[in-house]
Formats: C-alpha cells, structure tokens, sequence
C-alpha cells in the first residue's frame, strides 16, 4: 500500500469530516448527531456513488443492450457482491435487494411462511422487537389461523431465555427475533437461540436493522435462515434493503410480488419465474440505492467493524457513566450485553419536550415511542428518549448530551 | 457539575414560560366529567400525545363544565388545561371564536394578522412561543380541535397529523 492510499483510509479519529451533514450548525450549535439509530448519516463516498451513477451510468437494469443499462446492471450486481461478502453469504443468489429490513420481514412472513402455516402453528418473536418485527406477523397468523407467541423481557431488557426455551415447542414455524434491539440497545443472545433450534430443524430470522451498523455479521457464522437489513441504518441511502436468504429455502418459496425482472418467460398459459435472487425482485429496483448501499459497505469495510465495534463500547460505556450521574434520569435498557443506544427518562419530563430542549442546543436526539410501543407499555411510560451513537461520535458528543440535558431539568425546575 | 446558562436560551424560555410549566405540572379540570354530553379524543401519532376532553352542555348552549383526561407532552397538557379555564361558562359560540383564533394564531406565521384579532386571547398567548417550534404547534392545538369535535357531535377521534 503506498502512503498516498493510507492517507485516504478513514479511520475513526477523522472519520467524522467523510460526513458532510455533520459538518454544519443547528440551532446555532454546531450538531450533535445521535439518532443513527433512526436514521444514520450518509458518508461523502455514498452520496458521490449515487450522484456519479445518476449523472453518467442512469439506465434500467438487466434489459437493454446499451452502454448504460450495462454500467447500471455492472453497478447494481457489483453492490451485491460487495454485500455478500460483507456478511459472508455463501452464494449471491442468497442476497435478495428490497426495499429495507421492513420489506425484508414482510417477504418471508408472506412467501416462507404463508404457504406452510395452518391453525394451530406458531411464529415465536420477543417483548422487545419493533412493529416491523410484529405486525408482519401478526397479518400472517390472521391469515393462516397461526398463533403469534411473544417470548418475555425482564426488567433489563433482556431476554428471558427460560421463557424462550419454554415457549420454544415443536410447533413453532419460524423464529423471528431482533439481533439487536432498537429501543433499548440489548443484543440478543441470538447464537444460542440459533443452535438450539437448529438441533430442531426450526428455521430462525434475525431482524439485523440495528445489528448491521455496530458489529461485523458473518450470516454462515451466526448460522440463521433469514437476516433482514436497511442501507439507511449503515450509512447507505433510505429505501434499500437487503433480506439474506438460506438458498434452499429461498428456492423452495414462491415469489413475494409480481412483474417484470422476476420472469424467465410470460405467457397467457402461465409464467416461469426468474431463477434466485431475481425470484424475489419483481419491478425495476432502487438501482441508485443500491449502489449507494455497496458504497457504504466499502466505506465500513474501510474503518473496519471490529474497529468501530471497540470504539462504540468505549463510547457506550462512557456515555452509561456520564448519563448515570444526572439526577432524576431514568435509564431503560440496561442489558449486560448492549450496542450503542441507550433511552431513558428525565424526572417527569415528557421525552417530547425533552426533545424540543436538546434540539435547541444543537443535539439531535430520538423521542416517541421507537416503534416498539410492546417496550414503552413493559416499562410503564409513554415513550423514552434515546441517544444512538455511531462511529462518528465521540465523547465531546455525550458531554453536550449531558449539558443539554441538565439544561432542560433546569427549565422545568 | 457543569455550569449551564439558562437565560441565553430566550426562545426555549419562551416556549416553557412558567405559566406553561405550571399548568402542565398541575393540569386543571383534570379527570373524567360523569355527565359530559360531549366528548372526544385527539391524538397527536407523531408524539404520542392523547387527551380526551368532555363536555357539559346546557340546553342554553353554554357550556357548564369541561374536563379532559390522558398524557401527553408539556405543551399539549398545558394548554388542554388553559381551555379548560377558559371555556368553562362560555357559549359555544365563544368557545368556537376562541378555537378559531388559538389555531390561526399558532398555525398562521404571519405575525403581522394578530392585530386583526377581534378577541383578548389573555392567558392564551402563553402559547405563543411554540410558534418557534413548528414541530410542537400540533401539541398545542390538539385540545382545540378535540373541543370544536366534541362540541359538533363528531364521536371519531381526531388528529393532528
């Protein structure tokens, strides 16, 4: 490597300036972004892949013979790649592009497990997933008769495994369950959860939405059927999405939507579908996101996930400390095993106003109920605050949270 | 500890004066009404905020009581409470007045309309300071519209998104 390419490598001391949004004054403040949760910023190398693709390689994909619909077709197959081999999937037929994690979910709720359920089956999630890991199946069981079990929290946040492992019957379908927990941070103990039920041929999905961003997923690893994810939470574009497929599976399913791309041959008589992973991507795709997706993974692999997995255990762990010492706060979600995020409550403050004081201070800050009101509801309260950290942030960062949050307890003083 | 100047912050003072703290801290009229002839809920889906408002009304058109129950944020509790105050013993008719001249005043950016306001808004213009925060104006008119809802009969429950 020569020293002109090291010099270009981000690393996590500089990496915040490869961040153009976060180079700028909010509320004349100069912005304290912690809410990548939500949605995380964009590095300046994505938002170049998206502009250099719109520019100069715009073009529908997998049809035309033309220069462009090939540099577009190049471009989106190649993002595929680079995110096969950035979570490890044995084939690139087993990374279906979508729209995001939600759609993802969706897809195997209506096409894996809608054609096999029948009254009586069970689909086995957790207390703490977010509606995108409910709601799905809940139509799914209205549609099939199945029965939506939903396996307890203790007052951490963490998992009840003794529960799980009880509720783990030979009638559950599928197993879906957040990696990561958006509303309070908790790592699921997802390999022991995988093993177990592998030892009994039921199939596991880890909603990865927030596992993604924080710490290096290796899909034959972990060894689950489904792992569903969103560009927009790993500094990619918004509306792009990747559901990781196990191929076997992924083949034995019907398609999700129908229309163009998914097909080999149409005619009146009846369709051959596409072979994988084209059986899933009806409709011409988010082409631009797509390679915006692939530039993010560039980027991450660039910084390096270990390392931005140490740097956000640090953060974490400085951000628990100095967040501890404020009176009045409440911290929810204080599992042993945590990535980067953390909720809490100050005084009887209502997390909007909260909000509303941070983000006068230049610190951006996600409040409601993080689409996980099943959480908000176990902890008694409707909605938190929540501080997500990045590997963009640093301890300046958590020290104007403080600030700004001791600022508000003394308004409503 | 970390000192912190909280008179350099004049809008966020603005925004929570005390008369807001206060009533969002000790809501007025707070609770069920048993014999309400109206009621409706708002809901505010963006914050989270629900409040359901009743109302007592006579066959003279006035309204005799008012009370509302549910949580919400700081400035949609303290102005569910100032309605309360204000409302109680006006005719529909006023209290409609005053739900038309709360809304246009925090929805409406030009200033310059206040004059024309044909009513003394008093405590009302607490609220004035959410003007400055747009994402918080539906917070603080959220009991407005569930009273001109319940006052019309409308039995849905409305929102503000």
């Amino acid at each position: 490597m020569t020293q002109a390419q090291t010099k270009e490598m981000p690393t996590l001391a500089n990496c915040r300036r490869d961040f153009p949004a976060l180079c700028q004054e909010v509320n004349e403040h100069s912005l304290v972004y912690l809410d990548s949760a939500a949605s995380a910023q964009q590095p300046a190398s994505v938002i170049d892949s998206v502009t250099h693709y719109q520019c100069h390689d715009h073009a529908n994909v997998h049809r035309g013979v033309h220069t462009l619909s090939h540099r577009a077709t190049d471009a989106y197959e190649c993002a595929r790649d680079k995110i096969q081999s950035f979570i490890n999937a044995e084939s690139r037929s087993e990374i279906v592009l979508t729209s995001g994690a939600t759609e993802s979910i969706n897809l195997v709720a209506q096409s894996f497990c809608r054609p096999q359920l029948k009254a009586g089956d069970k689909i086995l999630i957790t207390h703490l997933e977010h509606h995108s890991n409910i709601v799905p199946w809940q139509i799914v069981c209205e549609q099939s008769g199945a029965e939506l079990v939903v396996a307890p929290i203790n007052d951490s946040g963490e998992l009840d495994v003794d529960a799980f492992g009880t509720l783990l019957t030979d009638d559950v379908c599928l197993i879906a369950i957040a990696h990561v927990s958006n509303a309070l941070g908790t790592i699921n103990p997802v390999r022991d959860i995988i093993a177990n039920a592998r030892s009994r041929n039921i199939p596991v999905l880890l909603d990865g939405a927030q596992g993604i961003p924080h710490m290096q997923i290796d899909v034959q690893e972990l060894g689950c059927d489904f792992y569903a994810f969103s560009g927009h939470k790993m500094f990619g574009p918004t509306g792009v999405g990747v559901l990781y497929g196990r191929e076997a599976l992924l083949d034995s399913m019907p398609p999700y939507q129908g229309g163009g791309d998914m097909i080999l041959e149409v005619s009146f008589s009846g369709t051959t579908f596409n072979e994988l992973p084209y059986k899933f991507e009806a409709g011409t795709p988010n082409i631009s996101g797509v390679i915006g997706l692939g530039a993010a993974v560039d980027y991450l692999r660039s910084v390096g996930m270990s390392n931005i997995e140490k740097h956000e255990q640090k953060l974490l762990e400085y951000m628990t400390a100095e967040l501890k010492e404020i009176d009045g706060i409440r911290l929810i979600g204080t599992a042993v095993d945590k990535a980067s995020v953390q909720s809490f409550n100050v005084d009887d403050i209502h997390p909007h106003d909260l909000g509303t004081i941070l983000d006068h201070q230049g610190v951006a800050i996600r409040t409601g109920h993080h689409c996980a009101m099943p959480v908000m509801e176990f902890f008694g309260v409707p909605g938190t605050a929540r501080a997500s950290l990045a590997l963009y942030n640093n301890t300046d960062d958590i020290d104007r949270l403080t600030e700004a949050i001791i600022k508000a307890r003394q308004i409503f003083a | 500890m970390i000192a912190v100047d909280i008179h350099s912050n004049d809008e966020l003072r603005d925004l929570y004066r005390e008369l807001i703290v206060d009533h969002a801290r000790s809501p007025r009229h707070f609770g069920k009404l048993s014999d309400a002839t109206h009621t409706a809920e708002g809901i505010n889906p963006l914050c989270g905020d629900k409040l359901r408002l009743f109302v007592r009304l006579g066959d003279d058109n006035v309204i005799s009581a008012v009370k509302f129950e549910g949580s919400g944020c700081a400035i949609s509790i303290a102005s569910a409470s100032l309605l309360t105050e204000l409302v109680t013993e006006m005719t529909v008719d006023e209290a409609l007045v005053y739900f038309t001249a709360v809304t246009r005043r925090l929805t409406d950016p030009d200033k310059s309309n206040d004059n024309d306001e044909a009513i003394d808004l008093g405590k009302l213009r607490a609220l004035d300071g959410v003007r400055e925060f747009p994402s918080r104006v539906k917070c603080a008119i959220l009991a407005w519209h569930a009273l001109n809802s319940a006052i019309h009969g409308q039995s849905a429950t409305v929102s503000t998104e």
